[in-house]
């Protein structure tokens, strides 16, 4: 009896406090004058209604205030602001500052986590962090080495700490969680290590796990019914996580998840994609890999999927399908319906109800991109909702140990996890992009754990037959499918865009541009080049009335390894060789904030 | 070689040009065994002809290289934004001392960076074409090849295709 009104309690308790996180942090996304986790809000619109930076006065924005991360190498994510506490974080070995706005700035603590150095050579593509996010009094910080730590917000204690993966098996991270109701939402690293992906859900008041979704494996494990799960539509079935691969491979089958999460409150659902099966060379694993290369609709609560939806079945140009899923009402037909829209990195732009997981468009937001002819939008079709894929930009059918050329996108995609922006006063997007191509060669590989498990030979170089830079700046209208217009970048735009109320849209870029353009015409309006080349977020806040925008600065990332030297196009000619720019012609590593606003 | 005489020689190749880094002892191809090249110290190395004909071994090191290395060391050799350009490590290090880094890692932790190599030695991807790999890279290194991938290479003999298979498993 006792015992039984003890649990009665506890469980009053438990949903009293889940209640309240939950609201404080939506009320805290709410209000403008706060970041308080790294995407802006649940609906990843990266969009802000402070209005009193405009594209009037952009033009005299100047440095405000600046801070050195004391640490080197790619520098994404984006600070946060939660009251008057900015928190800033670094690439491993992942430090946390606390910066007192209400004290110029000064440091109230410091949080750097002891990491066994090994992990760094197994992360993918430089060390990077794409940042912290708060909730419930608490800073969470998912390390490279795939710890999962809950600091006191205002102390920098750490509350509890939990391991998500293990680095030995090439398991590491780069990505944010996601604060949902009294769970944190957190992804893994490694699809070239062939780690199996998957999604994991701790509980926020302790740090034990309450649910876990893999990408491919039996319906126990990827948390499917073979009944209620949707696939276009349609019943996924019995034994889809297994049945499009052969043998074992799905156990070392990749499709990880290091992107970023989004949350439609109303619907309960957490939307997310999966990155490529493993290895790159499509001859090693035949069949569909489902499901990789998968936007995922779960609910929040069980982790169980809503529906699914495949974009690159059987991936043959490693096209991780982990970019961002933004969220918005807009009208379709006269009709106002709940959309999700994602930038994939095979090229295509789609826009679905993400309600249903109904496909309603999927055009090519890069007009280079060649890999496929279309996206069949006939249901009747069997190929409904399948790219077409062109028989000679086709890695498989090429075979191994033969060379690809012309493909476009290169491995890096149209655009990689650099998110877009939406504003819904234009009710269009604005999306980071690269424009790159590559010719791409795979061939055998073995599989040792903890060790690369890559399988394919690329060179990439700027789109043929274009402006000769490695990247656009684009707006997108998603229900249109069509590009409203397109800034050309010398280099591939690798940093998080921001929208505002204020008509504003800024961006940075890899010389280490911070950039400002009109969000209806895309005229630049402002630029001021920051100490080393961008692949951060643009964020804003504001303070006694005074509207701030911040950027890190910190080359590095992919960009910073493709890019360094400058790219070559083999198939030009010995003349052309390092015609391309490099950047290292431009820029230096470096690790600093910068933080802007109008002069008094 | 010892280091200080592969630094004298990458000076001397720095300050003499193409034709004499071809020419250096430790880079010079001296004698031939089933399609790869040795130096006259029989330190694996490459021959590029007149026409610009590679050696098998270059063109596979070149696959494997930008399979294996390039996602830190960057396209061609050349280096990114924080690991250093494996082209010139190729000439400037002994082969002795390029293998057992590639092999065992190497590991520079401190306040100023944070560069970890890790260790390749039981990866059958890495260590099968750890000579090709190297020669690849030396003859970037010495640019008797540009950048980008081998456009003419000589066939893969019969004693590479075995080797590559025992090794592969």
């Amino acid at each position: 009896m006792r015992k039984t009104l003890t649990l009665t309690t506890a469980m009053l308790l438990a949903t009293t406090g889940l209640a309240s996180a939950n609201d404080d942090l939506m009320s805290k996304m709410d209000d403008p004058s706060q970041w308080v986790i790294q995407t802006g809000d649940y609906k990843n619109q990266r969009y802000s209604k402070l209005d009193k930076i405009n594209k009037d006065n952009v033009k005299d924005l100047q440095v405000a205030w600046t801070f050195s991360t004391g640490v080197l190498r790619g520098h994404e994510g984006s600070p946060l602001v939660v009251g008057d506490t900015m928190y800033v974080h670094t690439p491993f070995p992942n430090i946390v500052y606390a910066l007192d706005l209400a004290n110029e700035g000064k440091i109230k603590w410091k949080y750097e986590p002891k990491q066994d150095p090994d992990v760094i050579p197994v992360m993918c593509c430089d060390t990077v962090n794409r940042g912290v996010a708060y909730a419930d009094g608490k800073i969470f910080l998912h390390q490279a080495d795939t710890t999962l730590v809950a600091l006191n917000a205002d102390t920098g204690a750490v509350e509890w700490s939990v391991k998500n993966g293990d680095p030995a098996i090439g398991e590491t991270n780069t990505a944010t969680v996601l604060p949902v109701k009294d769970k944190v939402i957190v992804g893994i690293s490694g699809g070239e290590f062939g780690v199996r992906g998957s999604v994991t859900a701790y509980n926020m008041s302790d740090g034990s796990q309450a649910w876990r979704a893999y990408s491919m494996g039996p319906d126990s494990d990827i948390l499917m019914d073979p009944e209620k799960t949707t696939h276009l539509g349609k019943p996924v079935g019995a034994d889809s996580g297994t049945n499009t691969w052969e043998g074992d491979q799905w156990k070392i089958g990749g499709g990880t998840t290091w992107g970023w999460y989004s949350y439609d409150p109303d619907l309960n659902l957490i939307y997310y994609g999966t990155g490529n099966p493993s290895t790159w060379n499509p001859a090693q694993r035949p069949g569909d890999n489902r499901w990789s290369m998968t936007i995922m609709a779960r609910d929040a609560d069980t982790g169980m999927a809503k529906w699914v939806y495949q974009m690159t079945p059987h991936d043959e140009w490693d096209y991780d399908g982990i970019n961002e899923m933004i969220l918005t009402e807009q009208e379709i037909d006269g009709q106002s319906r709940k959309l999700l829209t994602h930038f994939d990195r095979n090229g295509f732009g789609y826009t679905l109800d993400r309600e249903t997981g109904e496909l309603l468009v999927a055009e090519k937001y890069d007009p280079a991109v060649n890999w496929a002819t279309e996206v069949v939008m006939d249901k009747e079709s069997d190929q409904y909702g399948r790219p077409q894929v062109v028989a000679q930009y086709s890695t498989e059918q090429n075979g191994e140990d033969v060379n690809s050329t012309g493909i476009c996108p290169a491995a890096l995609g149209s655009k990689d996890q650099q998110p877009a922006a939406y504003s819904p006063d234009t009710e269009l997007f604005y999306v980071p992009t690269n424009h790159v191509c590559m010719d791409y060669e795979p061939f055998r590989v073995s599989y040792t754990a903890g060790q690369p498990y890559v399988g394919a030979t690329l060179a990439m170089y700027p789109a043929p037959n274009s402006h000769g830079g490695m990247g656009n700046f684009i707006a997108w209208d998603n229900v249109k499918g069509e590009i409203k217009w397109s800034i050309p970048e010398q280099f591939s735009v690798w940093s998080g865009a921001l929208a505002t109320a204020g008509g504003v849209v800024f961006y940075g870029t890899l010389e280490g541009y911070l950039k400002a353009v009109d969000a209806q015409t895309g005229d630049e309006l402002y630029k001021f080049k920051t100490p080393s080349g961008i692949i951060g977020n643009v964020m804003t806040y504001e303070r006694d009335g005074k509207q701030y925008v911040a950027v890190l600065s910190g080359i590095g990332g992919w960009a910073g390894i493709g890019l360094a030297a400058g790219l070559t196009n083999p198939n030009d000619g010995l003349g052309a060789v390092g015609g391309y720019a490099a950047l290292s012609d431009y820029t230096a590593l470096g690790g600093q904030m910068t933080v802007f606003a109008l002069p008094e | 070689m010892s280091k200080i005489a592969g630094i004298a020689a990458a000076a001397l190749i720095a300050s003499a040009g193409l034709a004499l880094a071809q020419d250096a002892e430790n880079i010079k191809a001296d004698h031939e065994e089933g399609g790869r090249w040795f130096t006259v110290d029989d330190i694996p190395t490459f021959r590029v002809t007149e026409d610009g004909t590679v050696d098998y071994p270059v063109y596979n090191g070149y696959r494997r290289y930008h399979s294996e290395c390039h996602v830190c060391h960057g396209p061609d050799g050349e280096g990114s934004s924080y690991a250093p350009a494996l082209k010139n490590s190729a000439v400037n290090l002994d082969y002795g001392t390029f293998v057992s880094i590639v092999a065992g890692g190497k590991q520079e932790v401190n306040n100023a960076q944070n560069q970890v190599m890790p260790a390749f030695g039981d990866n059958a991807n890495v260590m099968c074409f750890i000579d090709d790999i190297y020669v690849y890279l030396k003859a970037r290194g010495t640019d008797a090849i540009p950048r980008g991938r081998p456009a003419k290479k000589d066939p893969k003999t019969e004693q590479i295709r075995e080797d590559e298979n025992a090794c592969l498993g």
